[in-house]
């Protein structure tokens, strides 16, 4: 099988990403020289004497966790909606299929409202989304009736339930600090992430991430259907039960960090199979680094562009519903 | 041409139909206590008017619909106790359509045949790509493996199902209604495949619109009536006028014709 084009994009995606990462890390209000920068990162590492303690403290404490924690989420979201378009046989849905965003948005109002600190607004918007996926994946069994289609169905029943919860939130909430809290936390924000984000989430998406790398050439036979699936020997309903427990515990810590950000899971895994096909063995892998240098170069220009920070959701917008208009004119034989 | 990728030791061979009853939501009986064989080496067809039951039979055969009463062996082991992968090494299932959502290449599809062979985390490797490769050109197909298989024709997109459940290495091959959106040429192509690969030892049961081609395939019949009435046995001695009638509901007559060296099955002329 020839691999020589998939490792060249993916040498070529995590070179990019490298310069990105030390570019974002140089760029900020403090100081934008990234000389300063290399000093810091020499100093640490024993190898220069003499630092810069106000530059050590912006680069480690304050840009670098915000940087990873902008990759790794990146890295989930573009993951998860690869996965779930696989395993829907849809390449037109994201992961907020299955009611995660709502669920974790009714969790963050949740503690918004109760006035609870940000650790906690974190643990409650995970467990929200959670809960709504549990939810979602129960009304087939309830109904005992496993396919696929019962499933979207179902994610769309809890969404909208889960919505219209927010929306009865967000109708009795305090209009100034409250609604503004909730409503700016759906727009998506990485300015208060600090380095405990950074352990919090990188266990989860190290075993989800190596999990659906080994899974991923079954994606492509779920990706069939059901019958052709169960004909090729495969247990459908377990394989498809660990992809969604991992891609929705990917989103679900997503969310939670840095709210709902929408379009990286839709647009990412196209661009992806644009530049390297539909075999998701090859996919996986670059969808999750391309999803991180994305994410990455909108939190930055997120934090560099103006003084206000500019929430996530709209800079992902802005270049993600042009770009997707364009991938759906180059695919368009794929629209039924 | 020699089609054969099967294992060795591959003589007696069975699939064994008995009193298999299947109801769907146990609302009406779709299938009444059927029996019958499968052995390597045999062609089977599956006659009946439209949604008596033929594809459900068929998906019975695959354990992709469990019997509600009755049990189906395979090479003398109960089905039913069987897991899936262990079936989809023994028996494989050509759907009557495929409809994909993403532009595979026809290599890429072929490959998943060796799923049942691979444990459930791994890849294949370069020698299960030779092995999609030569099934491929088994059928002579080879030229189109990196084609997208969204954009192949009917007649190829069959092959390419066939050729997939060749690399799957399976003893039993069960084919939904294979010539059923192919042009005459491709439909001949295809019965050929058949008949090739009976010759070298697969079962082969197979769904059919046409009582035609089982005159050409020349294997046994499994034939549903209008009444459901379920009859089976070698095509010359069960296959006559009388039964096609209660089938269909036509006319329709067998004659033996000098031209091609064969009986026909043919309807008559329209006044």
């Amino acid at each position: 099988m020839d691999n020589t084009k998939f490792r060249r994009l993916f040498t070529i995606l995590i070179v990019l990403l490298i310069i990105t990462f030390f570019i974002s890390l140089s760029i900020g209000r403090y100081s934008n020289d990234p000389l300063d920068v290399l000093n810091t990162l020499f100093s640490r590492a024993g190898w220069k004497e003499g630092s810069n303690p106000i530059m050590d403290n912006i680069v480690f404490y304050v840009r670098m966790p915000r940087i990873i924690v902008s990759m790794l989420v990146g890295a989930m979201l573009s993951l998860s909606g690869a996965v779930y378009q696989g395993v829907f046989k849809n390449p037109l849905i994201s992961p907020d299929l299955l009611g995660v965003s709502s669920g974790a948005s009714v969790g963050a109002a949740l503690a918004i409202m109760l006035g609870a600190s940000l650790a906690q607004r974190q643990i409650t918007a995970f467990l929200g989304g959670l809960l709504a996926v549990s939810i979602t994946a129960f009304i087939p069994k309830l109904f005992k009736n496993r396919n696929n289609m019962m499933l979207v169905l179902s994610g769309i029943i809890v969404s909208g339930f889960f919505c219209s919860l927010l929306s009865i939130m967000k109708f009795v909430a305090e209009e100034q600090t409250e609604l503004a809290s909730i409503v700016f936390w759906q727009m998506g924000s990485m300015a208060k992430v600090l380095g405990k984000e950074i352990v919090a989430i990188t266990p989860v998406f190290i075993i989800c991430t190596t999990v659906l790398l080994l899974l991923s050439w079954r994606i492509n036979i779920l990706s069939f259907g059901d019958l052709e699936a169960k004909s090729l020997g495969m247990n459908i309903t377990q394989i498809r039960g660990i992809i969604i427990v991992c891609a929705s515990l990917l989103t679900a810590s997503s969310v939670s960090i840095s709210g709902t950000i929408g379009w990286i899971g839709l647009v990412i895994p196209h661009l992806g199979r644009l530049a390297i096909g539909t075999d998701n063995t090859k996919v996986v892998p670059i969808t999750v680094v391309m999803g991180a240098l994305f994410m990455l170069v909108i939190d930055t220009l997120a934090r560099t562009v103006s003084t206000a920070e500019i929430p996530l959701s709209i800079l992902t917008g802005f270049v993600g519903a042009p770009l997707f208009a364009y991938l759906l004119y180059k695919q368009k034989t794929l629209v039924e | 041409m020699v089609i054969s990728m099967l294992r060795k030791t591959q003589t007696s061979l069975q699939l064994k139909i008995e009193q298999v009853s299947f109801s769907y939501n146990g609302s009406e009986e779709i299938l009444k206590s059927i029996s019958f064989t499968v052995n390597s080496g045999q062609i089977i067809c599956i006659l009946g008017p439209n949604g008596i039951g033929k594809t459900t039979l068929l998906t019975c055969l695959a354990k992709l619909n469990s019997p509600t009463s009755g049990k189906i062996l395979l090479n003398g082991e109960d089905m039913s106790l069987i897991e899936h992968r262990t079936i989809a090494r023994n028996v494989g299932y050509v759907p009557q359509t495929i409809a994909p959502s993403f532009d595979y290449s026809v290599l890429e599809y072929v490959v998943t045949g060796l799923a049942p062979w691979l444990g459930i985390f791994e890849k294949p490797k370069e020698e299960h790509y030779q092995q999609a490769l030569q099934a491929l050109q088994k059928i002579g197909i080879e030229h189109i493996k990196d084609k997208p298989y969204t954009r192949i024709s009917a007649g190829e997109l069959q092959m390419v199902s066939i050729a997939r459940v060749l690399a799957q290495k399976v003893q039993f091959v069960l084919m939904d209604e294979p010539t059923s959106h192919l042009d005459f040429g491709n439909q001949l192509k295809v019965l050929n495949i058949i008949k090739e690969m009976a010759k070298e030892g697969y079962g082969i049961v197979l769904t059919t619109h046409n009582p035609d081609q089982v005159l050409l395939l020349e294997g046994k019949v499994a034939v549903f009536d209008r009444e459901r009435q379920f009859h089976f046995g070698n095509w010359s001695d069960i296959l006559n006028d009388k039964l096609l009638k209660s089938i269909y509901g036509v006319t329709l007559k067998i004659c033996e014709v000098e031209q091609v060296s064969r009986k026909v099955c043919i309807a008559p002329r329209i006044e």
